[in-house]
């Protein structure tokens, strides 16, 4: 997968090279592919993130590798069949799905990313682009209002007369 | 004594009725005995006050007498509990809780009624609006979870006991903060819901609910925090937040109530939003109770939680009718809320305060979100799914993380509409100190429990570390500034010192620069957040003089024993702490097993440092060899947390401080002269 990764940046800097800026780019998304990929097989550090990807099942409420339970009935075994999986190389997905398999769904300390499952990590997301989008319109629409007229003919200030006094403002409250 | 609680409770019901009713009536009427019959009811809310507190003390007293003929008493306390903790007994179970909550309203109304002067008529409609709420937390304590329920059959001679986990003494307070925050949050929307149905005209409402929101902000905030400590000297872990249904049921009205806080001020000084924080207000108070719903009911599985029970149904019903009520007079009245002014530009406070609302609504959604998950899943898919501190720290971390750039970016905008060329001048300082910091932390040769410094790209949780600890400095540096600039001015039309300026410039405006302080302490709870990706644990079994190295230090075990005492009996390792080969500690983790209530419970000890917690955990002993098995936690950078709440609660404090007058020391001639450099020295409506 990793050089697959590899492969795409390399294609996308072989086509773009007639572009400065897009060379960079590319260069920029190599380096981070790179640091990225840096020792992601490190069987100890596999074991770590994908024992805190799973919990407890014995009722703490607890990530696996947190549960603190002296006579735990469960986690020391989980434990060792997590280490066991790790070093007989098996992947995270399968690690997952040997555990969610044995223990239930309940054993992930997420959902996963696929089926409905899905929903929980996307509605964020959506959330959040719908959200920002929504206060640039209302930012706008806002703007777009009629100013509200002032009594006894007062004519508020406007285009390059308010630029004017702005900037004499700013130039008397300079430090 | 039960006799008399109950009687208490019955009483207070009654008379919450009566305030309800009468208070509404007088509203409603307008005949000539209205006004008198206003009065009356007002009275019969300040009375409802000191029902209640006669029914508490009732159960705290039985507590102290070991009277178990009371079901509660029997079941939450025994003769061996220490006295702080008899008085916890209180809020330790479901009934007693509900009714140290009746007893937060009544006090909130207790005072609310005796400050009606500062705006009879609302302050009229706001009793009725609480005397509604206390109705309902009155009719749960008398009708479905009455803490004077007589025992049947024999008496005994002993109680169950306190659970373990809340015999620490945070659990003497950390409830009390919370209730105060939770609690609080009523009056807000008493006085909200007042002005909506009243049509108040102009902002005073608005003035009078910020300050009772930020007492509330500041308790719930404390009640949080005490919270975290208290899981993180207790529970074993060796963290202070698991995302929790219930942890995260305290963290939603508290960001609800901070995107309120920060948006009120549009209202107050440009006249805008005034929908929005209507609804921010209703949202904060209904959340709030949505989280007490959450523990009570049993609906969603927590470790925290109070047993399932029938009172689920009656905080449904009332969350429906709170709703109803208030979509009700908002439809009916919205027409009285229209903004004053328009927005000028997207480059503005403004906006920042939109951007910051949408901030905090987002995080607030995700825990929501997250939170119910399970229970969706279960409906939609027929299986539950966990939803823990993987999925918050993937969703809610970025939004954080703006939200940071938002707090450093906000102060430094004007309203109506900001240059991008004084933004950039005000802008530019502060960001090149803090990548600086970030360059400093990424290019030095070692932090904690990594030789390479803190290398972004080789760990997500490094990435959002260093991102963290550059926007909080950020932040803080923006902060510095805004104090900066403000003292030169002061100190330039005055000729005092710099230090001396900054404090006159706070006193002159304690609300904005109480402010400034409170994101300052914010900042350092973040800082010290971000140590946690930098955490290492070990966990050996250790005999006599055996050894177990943790980062920099070193553990020697010197002995290990156990002792009887008349509430629990305990084990512990006494343990030598070794750092440079020179001996700094010795530390004496714990674990109790509890007589009364048959369990155990863990008293991790933990070496506080700025730098860095060496947390302890004595897990027990191996069976097969007798050995305590310990666990050493290494937490960088926790001090910070705590150290930063502090900051927050001063701040906070400090901002409900009224202003000092702003002393006229300067002539005018002078001033004049001088006008070419001075900057208007910032005031009260900055």
């Amino acid at each position: 997968m990793g050089m697959r990764l590899l492969d795409g940046v390399f294609s996308v800097m072989k086509v773009n090279s007639n572009s400065k800026a897009q060379r960079t780019l590319g260069c920029v998304l190599l380096a981070l592919a790179v640091c990225l990929l840096a020792g992601a097989g490190d069987p100890t550090s596999r074991f770590n993130d994908l024992g805190h990807q799973l919990m407890c099942i014995c009722g703490c409420n607890q990530i696996l590798l947190e549960c603190n339970h002296v006579g735990c009935p469960d986690s020391d075994g989980m434990r060792t069949e997590l280490m066991a999986a790790v070093s007989r190389g098996d992947s995270d997905s399968l690690v997952q799905q040997a555990f969610i398999q044995k223990y239930g769904p309940t054993v992930l300390a997420a959902p996963l990313t696929s089926g409905f499952d899905r929903t929980a990590w996307i509605l964020p997301f959506v959330a959040l682009v719908l959200g920002f989008g929504l206060v640039v319109v209302v930012v706008r629409a806002w703007k777009n209002r009629p100013t509200p007229a002032l009594a006894d003919g007062l004519r508020p200030a406007m285009g390059g007369e308010l630029d004017r006094f702005r900037e004499q403002a700013r130039k008397e409250t300079e430090l | 004594m039960a006799q008399i609680g109950s009687f208490a409770l019955l009483f207070a019901f009654a008379l919450s009725v009566y305030c309800f009713a009468g208070g509404l009536v007088a509203l409603i009427s307008a005949g000539p005995n209205s006004e008198r019959l206003g009065e009356t009811a007002r009275r019969a809310g300040i009375a409802l006050f000191a029902a209640v507190l006669l029914a508490a003390v009732v159960l705290v007293v039985a507590a102290f007498r070991n009277d178990f003929t009371i079901a509660y008493i029997f079941h939450h306390s025994n003769r061996d509990l220490p006295g702080p903790y008899k008085f916890a007994t209180l809020w330790s179970g479901q009934e007693g809780s509900l009714l140290f909550w009746s007893l937060l309203l009544a006090g909130y109304g207790f005072v609310l009624r005796l400050r009606y002067k500062t705006d009879p008529r609302l302050f009229a409609y706001a009793s009725v609006i609480l005397a509604g709420v206390q109705i309902f937390f009155l009719a749960l304590v008398n009708f479905a979870a009455n803490p004077f329920g007589v025992l049947q059959g024999p008496l005994r001679p002993d109680g169950s006991g306190l659970n373990p986990l809340l015999q620490y003494p945070e659990m003497v307070i950390h409830p009390p903060m919370l209730y105060l925050g939770y609690v609080g949050f009523t009056v807000p929307f008493a006085f909200a819901l007042g002005a909506l149905i009243m049509k108040y005209p102009g902002e005073k409402w608005i003035h009078i609910t910020r300050r009772w929101t930020m007492v509330t902000w500041g308790f719930l905030t404390c009640g949080i925090f005490l919270g975290a400590h208290w899981a993180y000297s207790v529970l074993g872990w060796g963290g202070y937040w698991g995302w929790d249904p219930v942890e995260n049921a305290s963290l939603m009205p508290w960001l609800v109530g901070t995107a309120f806080l920060h948006s009120v001020m549009m209202q107050e000084k440009r006249g805008m939003l005034k929908v929005w924080n209507m609804w921010l207000v209703f949202a904060t108070f209904w959340l709030a109770i949505l989280g007490t719903f959450l523990t009570r009911s049993g609906i969603i599985s927590s470790v925290h939680a109070f047993a399932q029970s029938s009172i689920g149904d009656w905080f449904a019903w009332f969350l429906a009718i709170t709703m109803a009520v208030f979509v009700y007079f908002f439809f009916k009245n919205k027409d009285h809320l229209r903004s004053e002014h328009k927005l000028e530009s997207l480059v503005s406070r403004e906006s920042s305060f939109l951007f910051n609302n949408l901030l905090f609504l987002l995080l607030c959604l995700d825990v929501l979100w997250g939170t119910w998950f399970p229970k969706i899943s279960e409906l939609v898919q027929g299986n539950k799914v966990t939803v823990g501190a993987p999925f918050y720290n993937r969703v809610a971390i970025p939004v954080a993380l703006l939200l940071l750039i938002l707090t450093a970016l906000g102060p430094l905008l004007a309203w109506r509409k900001t240059s991008f060329e004084s933004l950039k001048r005000n802008f530019k300082w502060p960001t090149l100190g803090a990548l600086a910091v970030m360059a400093f932390l990424m290019l030095s040769p070692g932090s904690w429990g990594s030789p390479f410094g803190l290398r972004p790209w080789q760990d997500i949780s490094y990435f959002y570390s260093l991102m963290a600890i550059g926007l909080a400095v950020l932040v803080a540096l923006t902060v510095a500034s805004e104090f900066y600039r403000g003292g030169k001015v002061i100190s330039n039309h005055t000729g005092q010192g710099m230090f001396a300026s900054m404090v006159q410039l706070t006193h002159r405006n304690t609300r904005r620069y109480g402010g400034y302080i409170v994101h300052f302490g914010v900042v350092v709870v973040i800082i010290g957040l971000a140590g946690a990706a930098f955490n290492q644990d070990k966990e050996q079994e250790m005999g006599y003089g055996d050894k177990m190295t943790i980062g920099s230090y070193t553990l020697v075990c010197r002995s290990y024993t156990d002792e009887e005492y008349p509430n629990y009996a305990a084990e512990w390792a006494v343990l030598d702490v070794y750092k440079d080969g020179r001996q700094i500690d010795t530390l004496t983790p714990e674990r109790r097993f509890y007589k009364a209530s048959q369990q155990t419970s863990t008293m991790p000890f933990i070496r506080s440092t700025l730098a860095e917690d060496l947390y302890l955990v004595y897990e027990g002993i191996n069976q097969d060899t007798g050995h305590p098995i310990l666990k050493a936690h290494l937490n960088p950078l926790v001090m910070w947390i705590w150290l930063g709440v502090w900051i927050i609660i001063a701040g906070t404090a400090l901002a409900l401080v009224p202003n000092a007058p702003a002393p006229v020391h300067v002539p005018v001639a002078r001033r004049v002269e001088s006008s070419a450099t001075a900057t208007p020295v910032p005031t009260a409506g900055d």
